[in-house]
């Protein structure tokens, strides 16, 4: 039984802001497929009562005051953008 | 012979004595890379002016009070992840090709200034840090040069590759699971990962941020250690970085580990591990016991479960993390758009590589609705596992020791087609992610074919400096370390 359909990967790629084409999905399905079979081998695990772990350390929340610090420039911030227009950076229409 | 096969403290008491300069050094760097690295292809970005300025400095400042920098004029490679200040920085990827003139330094990079260190050049890598070859770079793969139809093993095969062919004495790489280490073992050099929240991370280009380290890549022991020595320490910008004082690591490096205690992890010398391998590692614990150390066979119960564990957290984490290159701030836009979403998809599909996207998709999905807790939440699990596995060991014993890597450094093409394949190489660095406990390649041997076999040595948290000890001794005991690639006739 195959863990993710090419329709999946079409989807998952959409959420992450990515085009595939129908060549790319149907390579990108088997791949992924593969992987998720292999990683399915956890299910032998037993980890009723496991806590997750999201981190090693045993840290709490950091916290520093928050003060305006003197960081980057409006003229540095737009060095880098593909476009800008009065000093703001530029994108393509949001709205159709 | 090279200035470079003299040990950082050498170099630094001859720049004193003004025996040599500092722009000695820099010509040693720069006329070795014109010399080589068309084969070897360890540079994505030189740094040779400011650098030469820089030397230009620091020459002045030899034998004076302001000129005892840890790392005085000491020549240092930087992996391409880690972002420079005004110095193009691309991860290896197309997404920011012409991101020429970053805001800031990395923390580990203003260390080195402070150090007064020389930034060489930025260093190839697999893009994001994701492989293990330097294959999935997006310019070209790197090349081991120990033989040159071999890969350096990766992420940070740059980083191994241009110390092992004395392009540069020292470099920094990153390791997320295994990319230090694996590289290290590959090209013969020394790479460590340290505990998880020992560098900061702040500037280094995020793939995994659980697990991934800086570390320090570097022809001997010793010279590792002054390396982490400058970059470690708590980071006000990085709230993962640890509160915890940073030893003078040099001083841990006595040559004496009589009454060590090591564990060797049955699961590390078991099937899939290479007879050669196998036979370094033995020769190696063989070593331990003459110098008067004891070691056991201990179990990592939960070692195979590690690859799976690791592939969906890293890309889960990486899924998000990717997501801040959107074609908007920084980086490339695609020129194709029409509306936002076209931009953000089709930036994204022409500057991210295949696997780069296959590991997007893949960290997408698991974290996606109706999945997570078959999943995500299922390998967070096996994480808590794994790591027990290493407390329980590391309370009765000083350091873990097992081979880096499966098999030697294999040949450019031989596992592209296979990710799964691809990933099996680092079956025995990842768990040392995932415990986020230290680990250490050190040279071992050289395979029948002459390629080098790298011995790994893991520590208990913030135990760096057991870790450098037990290294630093095997390496006194042994020549492997000295040995040099004939790569552009040997020097």
């Amino acid at each position: 039984m195959s863990r993710i359909s090419e329709e999946q990967v079409k989807h998952v790629a959409h959420l992450a802001r990515l085009h595939v084409s129908d060549e790319e999905a149907e390579r990108f399905t088997k791949q992924l497929d593969d992987i998720i079979s292999f990683a399915e081998q956890l299910n032998e695990l037993d980890t009723e009562g496991v806590e997750p772990t999201t981190h090693v350390q045993d840290l709490k929340n950091v916290m520093r005051k928050d003060e305006p610090k003197k960081w980057i420039t409006q003229e540095d911030a737009l060095k880098n953008a593909p476009e800008t227009q009065d000093g703001q950076i530029r994108v393509p229409s949001i709205l159709e | 012979m090279s200035l470079f096969d003299y040990k950082l403290s050498d170099l630094q008491e001859m720049l004193h004595k003004k025996e040599i300069s500092v722009n000695d050094l820099l010509d040693e760097a720069y006329n070795r890379i014109s010399e080589v690295d068309g084969d070897v292809k360890a540079f994505i970005t030189l740094n040779e002016e400011t650098a030469r300025a820089r030397a230009k400095e620091l020459d002045e400042l030899r034998g004076t009070p302001e000129g005892r920098g840890l790392l005085f004029g000491m020549p240092i490679g930087v992996k391409d992840n880690i972002v420079t200040k005004g110095l193009r920085t691309t991860a290896a990827s197309q997404i920011l090709d012409n991101l020429t003139d970053p805001l800031y330094d990395a923390t580990v990079v203003q260390k080195l200034d402070a150090a007064e260190a020389i930034n060489v050049g930025k260093l190839n890598m697999d893009e994001f840090a994701m492989g293990s070859s330097n294959e999935n770079s997006s310019y070209y793969a790197t090349r081991n040069p120990w033989n040159t139809d071999y890969v350096p093993g990766g992420s940070s095969g740059g980083s191994a590759a241009a110390v092992a062919a004395g392009e540069v004495p020292f470099s920094l790489g990153s390791d997320t699971g295994g990319s230090i280490r694996q590289p290290a073992a590959y090209c013969g050099v020394v790479g460590l990962k340290p505990t998880y929240g020992r560098v900061s991370r702040f500037g280094l280009i995020a793939f995994a941020s659980s697990l991934d380290q800086i570390g320090p890549l570097t022809r001997t022991v010793e010279d590792n250690a002054y390396i982490l020595e400058t970059i470690a320490g708590l980071d006000q910008m990085d709230s993962t970085s640890a509160d915890i004082e940073v030893p003078k690591y040099t001083e841990a490096l006595t040559g004496d580990v009589k009454g060590l205690k090591i564990a060797v992890p049955k699961e590390y010398l078991a099937e899939g591990v290479s007879d050669e391998v196998k036979e370094a590692v033995q020769k190696a614990l063989k070593v331990y016991e003459d110098m008067g150390a004891t070691w056991d066979e201990v179990t990592l119960p939960h070692s195979k479960y590690a690859l799976s564990t690791y592939y969906l957290l890293s890309s889960s984490e990486a899924s998000a993390n990717l997501a801040r290159f959107d074609g908007v701030r920084y980086g490339r836009r695609s020129p194709n758009a029409e509306n936002m979403l076209d931009m953000f998809k089709l930036s994204r599909s022409e500057g991210f590589g295949d696997e780069v996207k296959r590991r997007i998709m893949l960290g997408t999905f698991a974290l996606s609705s109706g999945y997570y807790d078959a999943y995500y939440k299922k390998a967070q699990q096996a994480r808590t596992l794994i790591k027990k596995d290493f407390d329980d060991v590391l309370a009765d014993y000083d350091v873990i020791i097992g081979p880096t890597t499966p098999t030697p450094a294999f040949k450019v093409g031989e596992k592209t087609e296979d990710p799964l394949t691809m990933y099996a190489n680092d079956i025995l660095t990842i768990p040392v992610n995932l415990a986020g406990v230290p680990g250490i390649s050190v040279p071992c041997g050289f395979s029948g074919e002459g390629l080098p076999i790298g011995l790994q040595i893991i520590g208990k948290h913030f135990d760096e400096a057991t870790v450098y000890r037990a290294a630093h001794a095997y390496e006194q005991a042994t020549d492997f370390h000295t040995q040099k690639p004939s790569l552009g006739g040997a020097k």
